[in-house]
């Protein structure tokens, strides 16, 4: 069995990766694409614990999140297209009717 | 080096190496197919931790559906090359990237310095956790319960999306 | 292992509001275009699970393979779910009806945020509490979009989904380093092992993003920035259930965490938490006082009463959790009483939606002027309303625990308060109105309002039926 911790730091690597970009970018769907960027590191330090402790609640978890970030894609997407249809942009600089 | 470490290193590094140029890319449609292949990158590490059916759905869900389903917006509001979609580099984003790497560093440390967990089992045992059969033989007792709330996730988004995205109402 | 017929009857509310809301999606597809009948209906179903909320109240038990814990902690506060989902539900059918969106969609969604919620109150196991939070909030981006010809609705929607989406990724997280480290995602499992764990850098990370996401949920400071855009654009009786509802499910949730399972009294985490109170009561009040939109106010406000209900959690003593759970209960009361009488207010295209539309208002509609003074009393914590005794037990937890500078803050932020909630009363009822801010006659939103209104005033003097409930069976 191979040890856990590298998989541990390349999940976290890649959940502030994510987080960098809904923080920084500015198109609503690169911004949900890092988000899913995220919930899938999650996903590998899951299935990394569920490995270590030889327990199979984290494999679960990951099926579970699955589902849910499908959920999330089609909600969110389905959003994105309302919105599209009417403002003809996804920058979030220019969504500003509301104050921000 | 063993086998196992080198897979794992060309593995992890092109996760990190697309994970980078998707939140960096311009063009949406490129975000997309690099997330895609993180998602193919995972999926050989899942392999690596004995964890076959995650390893499956990795691909056919995320890669499969969820990121079809991006795409397919993507070219449908013809998001293509837009200028003005792209966005330069200004103070807050150099703010944002310190403090990511900061946040980073903080998780590194702690991983490193914490003590592992005691119970590490064999590789068989491992390899018969990640089965079908032991995870459906889960899924449908002890986690019952929390799977027909995902169907009513579902449900609910099935119900959410033709609301907001139905062209005709009534 | 296997299934009893008592794990059914002891999550019968959980139960009857999950079939109703199948029912109504059957309902709509067979019956297109009759969004009246989704009305009567799920008003029924929500009233047969607050009878089976009272019914079952102080059964406790453990079901679904240890997954769900129902017992009058669930049964609590799902009757105050089911209160803010069917006063959402009486205000809304005239709201959407002048709106032109009157369509049964709306009240299956908010039936399965009902159901998130009951989820989130009654877990057991901390996936059970990330999925009961993804159904609850995905049920809330939709609603909040919509009105979709609306260009403050879709706007509102995506700000909540990307957001709300971002905080789901540190819950996740969290939960994982908690599974980690813990072994399990059992609640209890976890709190039983609790003084091993906590001394594990790991765990305290985890717990830290629970924290994180959680802040995120009941908009505080400083993860609050979503919420006035949010509740300003999104359909006003929609408000009014994500200000109530949604932060009563988020705020049980944290309770159950940070109070019954971590129990970090005492600790950094507990001071933590008082600072982000402090700071969500004094940021709230004063944004609050420099706004001119009446949406946009009381969503500052509602980020000052978060603060409020956060100071209980700081103190972390049973008269904090006391405090939070009578705090809830009149919360919900006066915030969808008051967006309520906003909603009824409201024209199409955002009319009448800035204070000083309510100027004069106690000449044309003298009996909703009162009742939108009432809710602002109430609002502002002045006695013998229920808004009075709910900070009155959480300042009181707050000083028992050695936290006096947090009451300080909290009484002194509520004396400016007063300032911007009186101001409404004051426009209603000293200064002459413009002549046309009538609103249109609508029974049920009437009747809502109505009874939110009796109920605050009898809690507000009878504070005890609710303290008993709560302290009893703890």
């Amino acid at each position: 069995m191979p040890d856990i911790q590298p998989y541990l730091i390349l999940s976290a690597t890649l959940f502030v990766i994510g987080a960098a970009g809904v923080v920084a970018r500015r198109n609503a769907i690169i911004v949900f694409m890092s988000i899913e960027l995220m919930l899938n590191s999650v996903n590998l330090s899951l299935v990394a614990f569920s490995a270590q402790l030889g327990d199979v609640t984290g494999q679960i978890l990951v099926f579970f999140v699955m589902t849910v970030a499908a959920a999330e894609a089609a909600i969110g997407l389905a959003i994105v297209i309302a919105l599209f249809r009417r403002k003809q942009t996804l920058n979030l600089d220019e969504i500003n009717i509301l104050k921000w | 080096m063993t086998l196992e470490s080198v897979i794992f290193s060309v593995l992890a590094a092109s996760a990190v190496g697309s994970a980078l140029l998707v939140v960096t890319r311009r063009n949406p449609v490129m975000s997309a197919l690099y997330l895609i292949v993180n998602f193919f990158c995972l999926a050989g590490l899942y392999l690596t931790l004995h964890a076959q059916f995650i390893a499956i759905i990795q691909i056919l869900v995320y890669a499969g559906a969820i990121m079809v389903l991006f795409v397919f917006v993507i070219m449908l509001l013809n998001l293509g090359d837009e200028r003005k979609l792209s966005d330069g580099v200004s103070w807050k984003k150099i703010v944002a990237a310190g403090f990511c790497a900061a946040l980073l560093m903080e998780f590194v440390y702690i991983l490193i310095y914490s003590e592992p967990s005691p119970a590490v089992m064999s590789a068989s045992m491992a390899t018969e956790i990640g089965t079908v059969e032991y995870i459906g033989s889960q899924l449908f007792t002890k986690f019952l319960f929390p799977f027909e709330i995902t169907s009513l996730i579902l449900t609910a988004a099935i119900v959410g999306a033709i609301v907001l995205a139905k062209r005709k109402l009534d | 292992m296997s299934l009893n017929i008592a794990d059914f009857v002891s999550s019968s509310p959980l139960m009857a509001v999950t079939a109703t809301a199948l029912l109504l999606i059957l309902v709509e597809a067979s019956r297109k275009g009759r969004p009246g009948l989704s009305f009567t209906l799920s008003m029924a179903g929500l009233f047969a699970a607050s009878v089976f909320a009272v019914v079952n109240y102080s059964d406790e038990q453990i079901v679904f393979f240890g997954m769900l814990r129902q017992g009058w902690y669930a049964n609590f506060l799902n009757l105050v779910f089911l209160s803010a989902a069917m006063l959402t539900v009486l205000v809304s059918k005239p709201y959407l009806e002048r709106q032109g969106a009157h369509r049964g969609e709306y009240y299956i969604l908010i039936l399965f945020a009902t159901i998130g919620m009951m989820f989130m109150a009654g877990a057991n196991d901390l996936i059970v509490v990330f999925l009961g939070i993804e159904l609850m909030s995905l049920c809330l981006y939709v609603l909040a979009g919509f009105f979709r010809t609306k260009d403050t609705s879709n706007e509102s929607a995506l700000k909540y989904f990307l957001l709300g989406a971002f905080a789901t990724g540190f819950l996740l997280y969290g939960i994982t380093l908690i599974y980690g480290t813990a072994g399990t995602t059992n609640l209890e499992a976890i709190s039983k092992n609790l003084p091993t764990l906590s001394s594990q850098w790991m765990f305290m990370v985890g717990v830290g993003l629970l924290l994180t996401a959680f802040a995120f949920k009941v908009a505080a400071v400083p993860f609050h920035m979503w919420a006035p855009d949010v509740y300003e654009g999104a359909p006003t009786t929609v408000t009014a259930f994500m200000s109530t509802g949604a932060k009563a499910a988020a705020f049980a949730t944290f309770v159950l965490l940070f109070h019954q399972v971590f129990q970090f009294t005492g600790s950094k985490v507990n001071d933590l938490i008082a600072y982000i109170a402090a700071a969500s009561m004094v940021l709230g009040n004063v944004i609050a006082i420099a706004q001119a939109n009446i949406k946009r106010m009381l969503a500052y406000s509602s980020i000052a009463h978060a603060g409020y209900m956060l100071s209980g959690i700081a103190a972390g003593n049973s008269e904090g959790q006391t405090g939070i759970l009578f705090y809830l209960v009149a919360y919900t009361l006066m915030n969808v009483g008051a967006f309520g009488i906003v909603g009824l207010m409201e024209k199409v295209d955002d009319q009448n939606l800035q204070l000083d539309d309510y100027t004069g208002l106690s000449q044309q509609r003298p009996f909703l002027a009162a009742l939108m003074a009432i809710f602002m009393f109430s609002l502002a914590g002045v006695p013998p309303f229920a808004g009075f005794f709910g900070k009155y037990y959480v300042f009181l937890s707050a000083v028992k625990a050695d936290m006096t500078w947090l009451a300080v803050v909290g009484v002194m932020t509520s004396l400016v308060s007063a300032y911007y909630y009186l101001r409404i009363v004051v426009l209603m009822y000293f200064r002459d109105g413009k002549g046309d801010v009538a609103a249109q006659p609508a029974i049920p939103a009437l009747v809502a309002v109505t009874s939110s209104a009796i109920l605050l005033l009898q809690f507000g003097i009878f504070p005890s039926f609710i303290v008993n409930a709560v302290q009893k069976l703890f």
